[in-house]
């Protein structure tokens, strides 16, 4: 009988977390973009990319520090709501959001700056409220790269491994995500239902990766 | 129109330079003309409020005055609360968005239907509406800009370089439609250009800009006829221009032709070059004044001109009909005194 409760969290976390990747993305992507002096610009870019480059159990170590019983934040929660963030579910939402943070935040930002200020000065000429401005004209024409963006974040939200093993663990039917319980039965020689998770992981990156392309390929004729 | 006022004075430190610019605009139709990187961009775009000068004041006065800029009581408004149509130079039309779409994209809720079917009418666009701006032709997309600066109701109309990226054919017919267009307009509209046909076509008022600063500013006819400056005189199309040395109030040398000219108008201290307009030399006897020897000439052949460069380095075009292919060149040319521009570096 196969354990479904892998799929479910894995399908909860990647949710949660995109939700959370894909707006604070996007907003910290316009900050940066705006951002004029060039010196913070580069010192808060290379922050907000780390992830992407530091070995996921490097990553799994600060969480560990800031959210553990003894961080500041763990301790935090602890005091004042009697929650634990780690080895809880959030932990594995926490370690999804810092580990797919960079894939949106870059995506968004390049798709930013691909688009002709031209046409945001043109938006203010014209009268429209900068609000107006952000989503019909920026957002609009960055669509595309924000999207694929949002997928990648996605996936790579699926997917994580090392910082959640850092920081929730691998408590069946609490932070035991898809990738974790494919290790555990590796681990404990069950072949068999680590393929069951295998495909499922499988059929859902390669269902991301062709929306990717559809909305892309779409957008791309419309316009033309 | 007769009482309306546009005032600009503004200063910003650029790179290369810095800008300063200073007019007031009481003519419908002013042109900016500079070469490219003069400021001149910099200008039209501190105006439409997308750029803050440094230092400055810039306001429009119709039936009230409104202060767009001014750095000393702190006022900046919003590019938005100007009122002030800018045509980009690649139109800036959102590509995400259809050409109705477009149009209504500056106006309220209540208004649009009606104001954008005119502006669609008034701009042969019937048709397109639903096309996406890469779906249409250079021409018909300058249209679509103009129609959504139009559907809005400016004050101002700022033109950035309007033909920079068009084939000449699709340029004389757009600016026939442009030029009636600012004529039937009721507000200003400023041309940035450093075309001096397009500046003297568009253009009641001319000022020229080098280098972040004014260098001559007046009546567009007056600046050609009498440029006063080196730069303004190249910017206005004079083909040869030299270095001189004054040899007594109505005679100079020119440096680079080795030859001495006599002047209809006085040469004060100041005058550092002359200008000749290639359209300038006339055939001549070898005792009349002002006279070149044409020997080792070079000859191109234009569609409508003969273009001549003498041995000295002068250039003369002669005009010609499109079925003469034969021309000899006088042995003699010269230029009449009157037609010696002087000029101050």
């Amino acid at each position: 009988m196969m354990d479904w409760s892998p799929i479910f969290i894995s399908m909860k976390t990647a949710s949660l977390s995109i939700l959370v990747t894909f707006f604070i993305g996007l907003i910290v992507a316009w900050g940066i973009v705006k951002m004029k002096n060039d010196k913070i610009k580069i010192a808060l870019d290379s922050v907000f990319t780390l992830p992407l480059v530091l070995p996921p159990t490097v990553v799994g170590f600060f969480l560990l520090w800031i959210f553990g019983v003894r961080g500041p934040i763990g301790r935090f929660f602890i005091d004042f709501f009697a929650v634990k963030i780690a080895f809880s579910w959030y932990a594995t939402v926490i370690a999804a959001v810092v580990m797919s943070f960079p894939l949106m935040y870059r995506s968004a930002r390049g798709a930013f700056e691909q688009v002709d200020t031209n046409l945001l000065d043109a938006g203010r000429t014209l009268g429209m409220s900068e609000w107006k401005i952000f989503w019909k004209v920026l957002f609009a024409n960055a669509l595309p790269g924000i999207i694929s963006g949002g997928i990648l974040a996605y996936a790579r939200g699926l997917g994580e491994f090392g910082a959640t093993a850092m920081l929730a663990g691998n408590i069946a039917g609490q932070t035991r995500t898809l990738p974790m319980a494919v290790y555990s039965d590796v681990a404990a020689g069950n072949m068999g239902s680590a393929f069951n998770y295998v495909v499922v992981i499988v059929v859902i990156a390669f269902i991301a990766i062709s929306i990717m392309d559809y909305i892309a390929i779409r957008q791309d004729r419309q316009w033309k | 129109m007769s009482n309306k006022l546009l005032k600009v004075n503004i200063q910003k430190e650029l790179n290369e330079f810095d800008l300063n610019v200073d007019f007031e605009l009481k003519n419908k139709r002013l042109g900016i003309l500079g070469p490219s990187g003069c400021g001149k961009s910099m200008t039209l775009k501190s105006i439409a409020g997308i750029v803050d000068p440094d230092n400055g004041f810039i306001s429009l006065t119709g039936e009230e005055e409104t202060t767009y800029f001014d750095s000393s009581n702190k006022i900046n408004l919003k590019p938005q609360k100007r009122n002030v149509g800018y045509l980009f130079q690649n139109y800036a039309l959102f590509p995400n968005m259809t050409v109705e779409e477009n149009v209504a994209c500056g106006l309220s809720k209540e208004d649009d239907g009606k104001k954008v079917s005119e502006m669609i009418k008034r701009f042969h666009l019937e048709g397109l509406e639903k096309r996406y701006p890469r779906q249409l032709s250079g021409g018909q997309q300058q249209r679509v800009a103009l129609a959504r600066i139009l559907a809005y109701s400016p004050d101002v109309i700022l033109l950035d370089e309007p033909f920079s990226a068009m084939d000449t054919f699709l340029k004389d017919q757009l600016r026939i439609e442009l030029l009636n267009l600012l004529r039937d307009f009721e507000g200003f509209s400023i041309m940035v250009t450093h075309n001096r046909d397009e500046a003297f076509q568009f253009c009641d008022e001319l000022i020229v800009l080098d280098k972040g600063k004014i260098i001559a500013k007046g009546d567009t006819y007056d600046i050609f006829e009498n440029p006063r400056k080196v730069q303004v005189a190249r910017l206005t199309g004079c083909k040869n221009i030299s270095e001189i040395e004054i040899i007594d109030d109505h005679h100079v040398r020119s440096l680079n032709w080795g030859v001495t000219f006599e002047t209809a108008e006085e040469v004060s201290d100041n005058i550092t070059h002359i200008g000749i307009r290639a359209h300038d030399f006339h055939a001549c006897n070898r005792e009349d004044i002002n006279v070149f020897n044409t020997e080792n000439s070079i000859m191109v052949e234009k569609p409508f001109e003969w273009e001549i460069t003498l041995e000295n380095g002068l250039w003369w075009k002669y005009d010609k009909g499109i079925y003469e292919h034969e021309f000899e060149i006088p042995k003699y040319l010269s230029v009449n005194p009157k037609n010696i521009i002087l000029l101050e570096d």
